[in-house]
């Protein structure tokens, strides 16, 4: 089974890397672009085949690892 | 009393593990260096020494991986015990990865890699490590990173600001740190991460000194753990 993790900032965390490439998406001419954050998507192959039990296994690494909740929160999804 | 015993554990990457050692030797500390994978630390170790650098290269995030390795686990029975941690700079982003130290550093502001003295102002005097400095003294450390945006939470912040726990503060804005903070310390004051470089400023032949009583400081401290 494969699992692929978002790790994002959470709300409220200013992200200066999205911040930059907002401007950047300015100066090549795309207008419009309000507001951009940038996050990390994980992919992990599991041996489980449960999914419930997948699922909670990966929330548990990202507790563990994967995401630094003070500053980042995560969404598992089973693929 | 006996000689201070200063370990500093070195990981893949760890670049200021030399630098903090000639500091810690330099203040009458002896010094064992202290590989990741190992379980223990050497018996009578009285402070940790987390040291700058770039541990597995920043992967996942700055210090994430470094806060996970064999290792640990005795640095947080030390800790837990009350013995003395100081993280600098890679040290520092590993004691919040580990949750020793509140808060996260994130990429700085402005984005850019930090390189040069900068003048902090000393937020408190009361711990081992800061009491040889004067109140409201300001010293010069060197600064040398690309994550050290200090992030917390707006109650931990007034904690940390209640119970006077914010040693160093950038003397202006730096790198977006929130309200300036450049180290803190743990609720027992015995644990405490910075990102500048006091020992990259603790020998005159480098042209700086205000590092050096920070590590005097902590050598008189005296044989806790």
């Amino acid at each position: 089974m494969k699992a692929r993790v978002h790790i994002m900032l959470k709300t409220g965390v200013l992200d200066p890397q999205g911040e930059a490439v907002r401007h950047a998406l300015g100066s090549l001419g795309f207008d419009g672009v309000d507001k951009v954050r940038q996050g990390k998507v994980i992919e992990l192959e599991l041996a489980e085949t449960d999914p419930a039990k997948a699922e909670a296994e990966v929330a548990r690494m990202c507790e563990a690892l994967l995401a630094n909740t003070v500053i980042e929160r995560y969404d598992v999804e089973l693929v | 009393m006996g000689v201070m015993k200063a370990a500093v554990l070195v990981f893949p990457g760890s670049n200021c593990d030399r630098d903090l050692a000639v500091a810690f030797e330099a203040a009458g500390f002896q010094v064992d260096m202290v590989w990741h994978k190992d379980t223990s630390l050497p018996a009578g170790t009285d402070v940790v020494g987390v040291p700058g650098g770039f541990s597995y290269g920043d992967y996942l995030r700055s210090g994430a991986i470094a806060a996970r390795s064999p290792i640990i686990a005795a640095l947080r029975d030390h800790a837990e015990r009350g013995g003395y941690a100081i993280g600098i700079c890679n040290g520092f982003q590993v004691l919040t990865e580990t949750g020793l130290l509140p808060g996260a550093l994130m990429r700085n502001s402005g984005l850019k890699f930090i390189c040069k003295a900068v003048t902090l102002d000393v937020t408190t005097t009361a711990s081992d490590f800061t009491n040889g400095y004067d109140d409201g003294s300001q010293v010069v450390f060197p600064v040398a990173h690309h994550d050290g945006n200090y992030v917390v939470t707006d109650e931990t912040l007034a904690e940390l600001n209640g119970e006077d726990r914010v040693a160093f503060r950038y003397a202006e804005d730096l790198n977006g740190s929130t309200d300036r903070i450049a180290g803190v310390l743990s609720k027992n004051r015995r644990v405490l991460g910075l990102m500048p470089h006091p020992e990259r400023a603790a020998d005159a032949r480098l042209g700086m000194t205000d590092g050096t009583a920070l590590f005097t400081t902590l050598a008189a401290a005296g044989v806790t753990a």
